[in-house]
């Protein structure tokens, strides 16, 4: 079966530093200093109080699946998902390394981070 | 202020055309425009003010307003996806109660099929301005397998099965046999919805929409101006929108924002779900019509795929009739936006004009719903409550 090839993500002002730390293997999330709260897509303005102060904090890259679908119609299938981080927040991302039919809602995964078309790396989960 | 009984649907009118390769995106809305005031019976020069969404070539209302050559005093471009329509509805009702228009103009265009687009599964990176692109493009997510993740965790939570999600494509498909303009005619049992390719799991080849090139339009006019016209009364008597947002990384799939614009259009109309007799409900997938059943109070949360199922859906059969023009399922799902169709379908049995197989006899109160987006995460939700007086 062909390799899925993973896009290279679009880098922005606020989230250059994420990137930065995904190709060093690192999974940054944002906490806000004032309401001491994560967020997730990373943001500048905290999305919980509106507060500028937000900083970068690395997760423990321990999750469980909150939801997902294996994209049948595709010419590599691929599983998205949503995996509730330890932290509390929910995140997009791929289920990989593992057969399909196995994945269940509430199962356990660990991050691991994919090559992307452009040198970068992208956060994936593989089941821990 | 109050939009109950201040504005009337005078004209609606669905392009009849799913397949348009010779005419222009333009030409569609012109022409659905033109329907829509043959039918209550008004002319251009009559409109004076215009409604479209953000997908119309030329930002908003301005290149499709100057191609009908319209004269204007009000004008709304409100994008909120596929529910756009149902909310322009209720703008041109406040509007009309404002005094800011008289005969309010909304169309709705598009060639999604002729321009052989992959409506629902494939991923488009969209503008890199949305601060999500980069945290949601790279791992393929579609409009399909964003509905389906939300219908996973609908049966991880509430005991949801393919075969109840199922029924709501084997009820539009009765419904769709009597609309000689629909995609799809053949009537579909749940097996055959079973059988069909998987697309995302769990959404099968027929737990999806069509692809299809058209349009439609309405006209909302005040009471005077519809009460000098031959149609139907039609009155909006409620509306509620209520977008819902992915909570900053604390989201939850498993409702929509039907839950507060149904409430809302509920309270303005001072109706109750039992008293609605026929409800138009968006039909991007089946779960979307699961979620939203429940959202708007037809059923308790987590009781929506018992509900659709063993044809409590079908007109003479079930419940709750919905979709009689077999909906976006099996009909129509004109620029890959339902809202449109949902409040045509509306006014058709509120006027005694559905198909007689489909006519829900006597029906003096309608919903129409929409939902634009992507489902619970980042969606356009709008209710419209309509009587017939
Ligand atoms: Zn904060």
């Amino acid at each position: 079966m062909a390799e899925r090839r993973y896009p290279e993500p679009v880098v922005t002002p606020e989230t250059g530093e994420f990137w930065q730390a995904a190709k060093e293997d690192r999974l940054l999330i944002k906490r806000c200093r004032a309401c001491g709260k994560f967020h997730w897509y990373p943001r500048a303005v905290c999305p919980h109080c509106m507060s500028g102060e937000t900083e970068w904090v690395e997760a423990e890259g321990d999750g469980t699946i909150y939801s997902f679908s294996v994209m049948e119609r595709a010419e590599v299938p691929y599983a998205i998902a949503y995996v509730e981080l330890a932290e509390g927040v929910r995140m997009m991302t791929n289920i990989v390394d593992c057969p399909f039919a196995g994945i269940r809602i509430g199962q356990a995964v660990r991050v691991r981070f994919a090559p992307t078309e452009g040198g970068g790396k992208l956060p994936v989960f593989v089941p821990a | 202020m109050t939009i109950k009984g201040k504005a009337f649907i005078a004209g609606a009118y669905e392009h009849p055309t799913r397949k348009a390769p010779d005419k222009s995106v333009m030409q569609l809305h012109a022409e659905a425009a033109r329907g829509a005031l043959e039918d209550a019976g008004l002319t251009k020069d009559d409109v004076d003010g215009y409604f479209c969404a953000g997908d119309a070539p030329g930002m908003g209302v301005f290149s499709v307003a100057d191609y009908m050559n319209l004269r204007l005093r009000h004008v709304d471009s409100t994008d909120t996806g596929g529910s756009s329509y149902l909310a322009h509805v209720a703008h041109a009702a406040e509007a009309i109660a404002a005094g800011k228009c008289n005969v309010a103009l909304i169309t709705l265009a598009g060639r999604p099929r002729s321009e052989g687009m992959a409506t629902g599964t494939a991923a488009r990176q969209g503008n890199p301005g949305q601060p999500e692109v980069g945290f949601e493009y790279p791992y393929g997510l579609t409009v399909a397998n964003g509905y389906a993740m939300a219908a996973m965790r609908h049966m991880h939570e509430f005991g949801t099965t393919s075969e109840q999600l199922a029924w709501v494509k084997v009820a539009a498909s009765h419904h769709a046999q009597h609309n000689p303009n629909a995609m799809l005619r053949d009537v579909v049992t749940v097996e055959q919805v079973l059988a069909s390719p998987m697309v995302t799991t769990p959404l099968h080849r027929l737990d999806c929409c069509v692809i299809s090139d058209g349009g439609g339009a309405l006209v909302v006019t005040r009471e005077e101006i519809a009460r000098g016209l031959k149609r139907p009364l039609v009155r909006v008597i409620g509306a509620g929108e209520s977008p819902k947002f992915s909570g900053g990384g604390f989201m939850d799939l498993t409702y929509t924002g039907a839950r507060f614009s149904g409430a809302a259009a509920f309270a303005e109309a001072g109706v109750k779900p039992a008293d609605i007799q026929y409800a138009s409900i968006y039909d991007s997938f089946t779960i979307t019509v699961v979620i939203q059943i429940e959202d708007l109070g037809f059923c308790e949360k987590g009781r929506g795929g018992a509900f659709v199922a063993d044809g409590n859906l079908i007109s003479g059969v079930g419940r709750l009739p919905f979709n009689t023009d077999g909906g976006g399922l099996c009909n129509n799902h004109p620029a890959n936006r339902g809202g449109m169709t949902k409040v045509i379908e509306a006014v058709r049995q509120l006027r005694g004009e559905a198909h007689p197989k489909v006519q829900v006899p006597g029906c003096t109160l309608a919903l129409a719903h929409g939902t634009g987006g992507l489902i619970a995460t980042r969606h356009g939700s709008a209710t419209l409550i309509m009587e017939r007086i």
